[in-house]
């Protein structure tokens, strides 16, 4: 599955609204996450997830941005998420479901911050892109 | 048998109060076709579904869609009875429509992100945790009578 040059446009430009509130994005995601699948919790034992934690605060940037480095290096997403594949595979080894989760969450934020950009087309390229972000992060896990 | 707490159910009520039934339920349809294009396979008299715009102004889609939300109304009015409210459906999209509950899965993602869009600021986290296990109970429900 490969993204074409008009999901990239696409893509690139959503990413242009978001960033601009990336931290409050990447937060609201993951609150978004633990509030409807508690289960995901089971990989952060050590954190305070307390909404509006700073360890949530900290990790939903960490998230956000590397999104956003997807979204800058679009054309090989598996050369700039390299290390990160590694750390998934290697150290992290959440179990890949959890992707689809996370990337759902995301959509569902970004749905609510921007619902007049949100659009069909947006959202199918979005999820797309996501799922190539996914492959990327699960490729090394066997 | 999935239990609701009070808050969960008023947060879905409160909500869906104020939804337009016909116009949500073509962007939740739609949505899906679009996001999804493997699911037109269920739809191949629905005619036109070359693009996003052919979609979402399709017609049939969106009468489809009211169709498919109204039903998730009754979903609403049942919180505590999902089973045996879907129990006819659920036969009926095994044994007539050959619909893989999958998509039942993928449909109740497409209600969260249209809730989304319509609600903004007030789709919380917790609205949304309310809504993603409505979604999966009838997902559940309407998978529950296949064989």
């Amino acid at each position: 599955m490969s993204l074409t040059r008009a999901e990239r446009t696409i893509i690139v430009s959503m990413w242009g609204k978001i960033a601009a509130q990336a931290d409050t994005i990447g937060t609201e995601t993951l609150e978004r996450l633990f509030a409807s699948y508690p289960q995901t919790k089971t990989y952060f034992p050590h954190f305070d997830l307390h909404p509006g934690s700073a360890h949530l605060r900290s990790h939903g940037s960490k998230v956000v941005a590397a999104v956003g480095d997807a979204v800058k290096h679009i054309d090989d997403i598996a050369s700039a998420l390299s290390k990160l594949s590694e750390l998934h595979a290697y150290i992290l080894r959440v179990d890949p479901v959890n992707f689809k989760l996370l990337s759902h969450c995301l959509l569902v934020t970004v749905a609510s911050h921007f619902p007049a950009d949100f659009t069909a087309d947006t959202h199918a390229a979005w999820d797309k892109f996501l799922s190539v972000v996914t492959s990327v992060l699960t490729e090394k896990y066997r | 048998m999935v239990h609701f707490t009070a808050e969960e159910k008023a947060a879905v009520a409160s909500l869906w109060a104020k939804v337009n039934v016909e116009v949500a339920g073509g962007e939740v349809l739609g949505r899906l076709l679009v996001v999804y294009p493997w699911t037109q396979r269920f739809f191949d008299t629905f005619g036109n579904l070359s693009s996003e715009t052919a979609i979402m102004g399709n017609p049939k889609v969106r009468a489809h869609g009211k169709k498919v939300l109204t039903s998730f109304g009754n979903a609403v009015k049942h919180m505590d009875d999902l089973k045996s409210t879907y129990s006819q459906l659920s036969e009926l999209h095994c044994d007539r429509l050959h619909v893989d509950p999958e998509n039942f899965k993928l449909l109740g993602n497409m209600i969260l992100i249209v809730l989304a869009t319509q609600f903004g600021r007030e789709f919380t986290p917790q609205m949304q945790a309310a809504w993603q296990k409505l979604t999966t109970a009838v997902a559940n429900a309407l998978a529950y009578k296949y064989h």
